[in-house]
């Protein structure tokens, strides 16, 4: 972007915003919004104390585990759909209806189902991540040439072998892609999980920030997660750009 | 749906035999059978006697379409057969730089498929045909994909390695060109389901330069010859 002849980087819009909150907290006309340099501070203040470690790594285990499960199941269904039109006809129409489902909504059944504990916010997080998963797991197997099959087959590849070295090698973009949107919707299913327990982790403190009125711990809070959503995406997409350049032109 | 009906050929060794037909006469279905990708819903296929059944190392595939892992170098494309087949790293590699250098490819062993030309990337496809060391090639219009310049240099390329090779080389085309060009003997299939219509050894003497063959009035005459016949399926 140009402006009256000068160059401005990419991260200039983010810095006027940063402007404007500090200038809108500074004048204390909504007292919804601190001045961005106080949530600043509490940030480097909230990550040193003890409650904010251990809830991070409360909400980091329960996120790990609802991704790993959500990873190996949204993929191994997602291959299983691309590959075998039964299985497809058979639960195509409910990962599509979960996928754009409110899920929000469902987790007060799960808390019934799996108690007020991690279990739930664990099963709320694959539920969240795990739908877009299979969706572009599917896509990519499906988008495998045929030919490049046929051509594993003649070669004489046994079935294992025509999975590993050559169909999910193949439909590894799509899958990648998948677990990166899994990942951003993962985190929203911590969060949310752990708001509608509201006794561990991230949501314990997040409801204890709200209800004390704490606007600027509760916004630190919020930006370590913006910031801890954004950089797992990043990272993901960085692996991707390698595999794309890899599959180059298909 | 029936493709084919009541096909017998054979196909002599070191020789390249040519399946030629209109569009939807079910010769890559033939071809496919052969290869033992499509199972045959009657009939058997011989490779030297012996019956087959479903993909054998006897075999090797060219594809249309190339089919080559646009994840994997054109070392380790060339080498994938023999990868397949349980041999160690430094020899398949050693097998696949000498085919590389025999289809014309040499210095281009590490790039990636989509850094190759369309003529350049069936070159790879066929290296790795030959590297599995097969007694049968079957070529699937492996230059249907290929600009026109590139296609009549490989064609020429083509019947150096047909001569060198001494296999069997059962080839797909559309073109009655390349047809008459490449081929000892055509095998014309008529319309669905396919039938052999006629079978053409083109009289033409392969020793003289490719510029003198395209001019020769024997390969002249037999593409007019095959045209004339074909005519009647054309819409």
């Amino acid at each position: 972007m140009t402006i009256l002849g000068f160059r401005v980087p990419m991260m200039a819009s983010l810095l006027v915003w940063c402007v404007v909150w500090e200038a809108v907290g500074q004048s204390g006309a909504l007292f919804l919004i601190p001045p961005l340099s106080d949530v600043l501070t509490a940030m480097v203040a909230l990550v040193q104390t003890g409650t904010w470690q251990a809830a991070a790594l409360t909400t980091l285990h329960s996120f790990v585990l609802g991704m790993f499960f959500a990873i190996t199941a949204g993929t191994l269904l997602g291959v299983l759909m691309g590959r075998f039109p039964a299985v497809d006809n058979l639960l195509g129409i409910w990962v599509n209806i979960f996928v754009s489902a409110p899920l929000s909504a469902l987790v007060p059944v799960l808390m019934i189902l799996f108690g007020m504990g991690e279990t739930t916010v664990v099963v709320t997080v694959f539920l969240f991540a795990v739908w877009i998963i299979v969706l572009d797991a599917r896509a990519g197997i499906q988008g495998v040439p045929p030919s490049l099959v046929e051509m594993g087959r003649s070669y004489g590849a046994s079935a294992f072998t025509l999975y590993a070295r050559i169909i999910l090698p193949a439909a590894l973009p799509e899958i990648l892609a998948g677990i990166r949107l899994g990942l951003v919707r993962g985190v929203k299913g911590v969060v949310i999980g752990q708001l509608l327990v509201s006794i561990i982790g991230y949501g314990e403190l997040f409801e204890l920030y709200s209800r004390n009125f704490d606007m600027t711990n509760f916004w630190a809070l919020t930006l370590i997660l913006f910031a801890a959503a954004m950089l797992l995406s990043a990272l993901v997409e960085a692996l991707e750009k390698r595999v794309d350049y890899y599959a180059g032109v298909r | 749906m029936e493709a084919l009906r009541g096909i017998d050929l054979d196909f002599p060794t070191g020789r390249l035999t040519t399946l030629l037909g209109p569009s939807g006469c079910g010769k890559t279905t033939l071809l496919k059978i052969i290869a033992g990708l499509i199972p045959a819903s009657a009939g058997e296929v011989r490779v030297n006697g012996r019956v087959v059944t479903g993909p054998g190392p006897e075999r090797a595939f060219v594809f249309q379409d190339f089919a080559l892992m646009p994840w994997a170098t054109v070392l380790r494309n060339v080498a994938f057969g023999l990868e397949l087949k349980g041999m160690g790293k430094d020899e398949r590699q050693s097998i696949a730089r000498r085919y590389i250098a025999e289809v014309g490819l040499s210095g281009f062993e590490n790039k990636y498929p989509h850094e190759l030309s369309g003529g350049m990337r069936q070159r790879v496809g066929l290296a790795r045909a030959f590297a599995v060391n097969a007694d049968v090639l079957l070529l699937d219009e492996p230059f249907s994909a290929v600009d026109e310049q590139n296609r009549r240099k490989f064609q020429e390329d083509l019947l150096r390695l047909v001569a060198l090779e001494k296999k069997t080389f059962i080839f797909v085309t559309h073109s009655i060109e390349e047809a008459v060009y490449c081929s000892d003997r055509i095998v014309i299939l008529s319309r669905r389901p396919g039938r052999v219509a006629e079978i053409i050894e083109p009289q033409i003497d392969r020793s003289a330069p490719p510029d003198a063959i395209r001019r020769d009035q024997g390969y002249l005459d037999t593409v007019e010859e095959i045209w004339q016949g074909l005519k009647r399926y054309v819409d």
